[in-house]
């Protein structure tokens, strides 16, 4: 770690790497990634990391799909010599009541806008796209077959590892403890291992975020919820696409190695910073799920865990500039589908510090929104 | 005879070997969770019950710190692999 960088990220999760290898891409190199614990320890590591592109708005829908082009050839994009395990299973998005069937519809037109292969599906149909589930209460379904998820891990460690070949540096088991603001500028950031000066400071702490930007005056609507999650023992294969839905709360996916993963939208969740796990989500989820697809009942769980959601008041990312210390920016509020947007997202940053196009508008994803009122909708969240 | 590292068996629930270990090490992984995450050591049913001293070991060998000082992994609940019919009907029960 050098004294002074021209640029700070705070966070090695996916946001914090990818932004930092799409500034080196620019050849702005110049830059330190700062992690206290090692990367994807926050909520990246802790993720389903679905990628959907069947979002009900087009600003969503656009990126993710522009993310999925990314994470379909990311190995080659950052030069990375592991998997990053894409597995474009599909997404199967299920219907429970005729209210949703209506709005899957319209969402189909949405997502059919910015090229994305996405069709709806009857009843009957669902069997042969999962051959056991219950289609009991069931209106219909939407399917994307270029939907999936891949590894977080791999991912962060191609984007980091692409970084560290361009130059950038990335320091681990370092806390950020505070920041300097000088004239209204950012000066100095404060680590547990040393003060390090910066021109721009890019904070992309997930769940710590708004703590993070109220340290230099920029109070942020970002708060932490937590989410649970579960996984099974490794069997053979029988579910090739996500399961979700909205009604019922949940997502379930076979992974590639046999395992199932599975999570609900706890919407009793209080806000906190707690990342431990409770046997109340374990029975409710198990519950909920054996409900659509009882032939997992004998699947034995191995293993749950919990994670931090950085949730916004809209759920769509906030991308701001601190008023009080100017190049201060915040990237968070993801909302718990920041793993499947990210790569446009760092994109999109990057092209904005480095004062290049970019066909999205920046000023959209401001906080800035919230005190005009002006708040961005998305119809379908779990 | 002393057996090749690509035949030492590190993680007995996902085929882990000590030579991927070893490589990990190589390429700057630090801690039991690093290697966990890349290559799902200690993932497994058991969950890292074997392993995870094993790795400790050797991280302890390669970075020259005391056993003790490697940062251990969260033992993550259920301790015993339960059915999800079985907490299904406990959740039906109340
Ligand atoms: C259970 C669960 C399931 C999810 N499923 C999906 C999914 O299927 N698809 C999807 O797209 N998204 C999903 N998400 C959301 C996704 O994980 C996040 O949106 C995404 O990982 C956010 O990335 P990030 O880099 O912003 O944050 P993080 O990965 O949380 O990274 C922030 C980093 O900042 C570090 N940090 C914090 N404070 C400091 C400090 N003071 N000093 C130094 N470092 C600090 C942390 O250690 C952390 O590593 C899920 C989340 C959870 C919890």
């Amino acid at each position: 770690m050098k004294k002074s960088y021209d640029i700070v990220i705070i966070g090695g999760g996916i946001v914090g790497c990818s932004v930092a290898f799409e500034l080196a891409k620019r050849r702005r190199t110049d830059v330190l990634v700062i992690e206290q614990a090692y990367l994807t320890s926050g909520a990246t590591g802790r993720c389903g990391a679905g990628i959907r592109q069947q979002w009900g708005s087009v600003i969503n829908a656009t990126l993710a799909f522009e993310s999925t082009g990314i994470f379909e050839n990311l190995e080659e994009y950052t030069g990375y010599k592991g998997n990053c395990g894409l597995n474009q299973g599909g997404y199967l998005i299920l219907a429970y009541t005729e209210k949703e069937w209506g709005q899957f519809h319209k969402n189909l037109k949405v997502q059919h806008s910015v090229g994305i292969d996405s069709y709806a599906v009857e009843v009957d149909g669902i069997n042969e796209i999962v051959p056991h589930l219950n289609t009991e209460g069931l209106y219909g379904a939407t399917f994307c077959a270029k939907d999936g998820h891949a590894d977080p891990f791999h991912c962060t460690y191609a984007y980091a590892g692409g970084a560290q070949r361009m130059g950038v540096d990335i320091e681990t088991y370092t806390t950020v403890t505070g920041f300097v603001v000088k004239n209204g500028r950012i000066q100095t950031v404060r680590t547990n291992k040393g003060d390090v000066q910066a021109n721009i400071v890019i904070n992309c702490t997930g769940g710590h975020a708004a703590i993070m930007a109220a340290m230099v005056g920029d109070e942020l609507p970002i708060y932490p919820e937590r989410h649970q999650i579960l996984i099974t023992e490794p069997v053979a294969h029988i579910m090739n696409p996500m399961v979700m839905t909205f009604h019922r709360h949940f997502y379930v996916q076979q992974t590639p190695h046999g395992s199932v993963i599975m999570g609900i939208g706890d919407q009793a969740e209080p806000v906190s910073l707690n990342i431990c796990s409770s046997w109340q989500f374990l029975e409710h989820c198990s519950y909920l799920i054996t409900q659509t697809l009882p032939v997992f009942r004998n699947l034995r769980v191995v293993r749950q865990w919990a994670g931090l959601y950085d949730m916004s008041p809209d759920r769509y990312p906030i991308i701001n500039h601190a008023k009080e210390a100017e190049g201060f920016i915040t990237i968070a509020g993801l909302s718990g589908h920041g793993f499947m947007v990210a790569p446009r997202l760092a994109n999109l940053l990057a092209n904005h510090l480095t004062e290049q196009q970019d066909s999205l508008d920046i000023n959209l994803f401001s906080a800035e929104r919230y005190s005009r009122g002006e708040l961005l909708l998305e119809p379908s969240v779990v | 005879m002393k057996n090749k590292d690509s035949e030492i068996i590190i993680c007995r629930c996902e085929d882990i070997t000590r030579e991927q270990i070893l490589e990990c090490i190589s390429e700057g992984y630090e801690t039991i969770d690093e290697i966990k995450c890349v290559t799902r050591a200690g993932m497994g049913p058991c969950q890292g019950r074997t392993c995870r001293s094993l790795i400790a070991a050797e991280l302890s060998g390669a970075y020259k710190v005391p056993m003790e000082d490697v940062v251990m992994t969260t033992f993550r609940p259920p301790s015993v692999p339960v059915s999800l019919g079985t907490l299904a009907d406990a959740y039906d029960n109340g």
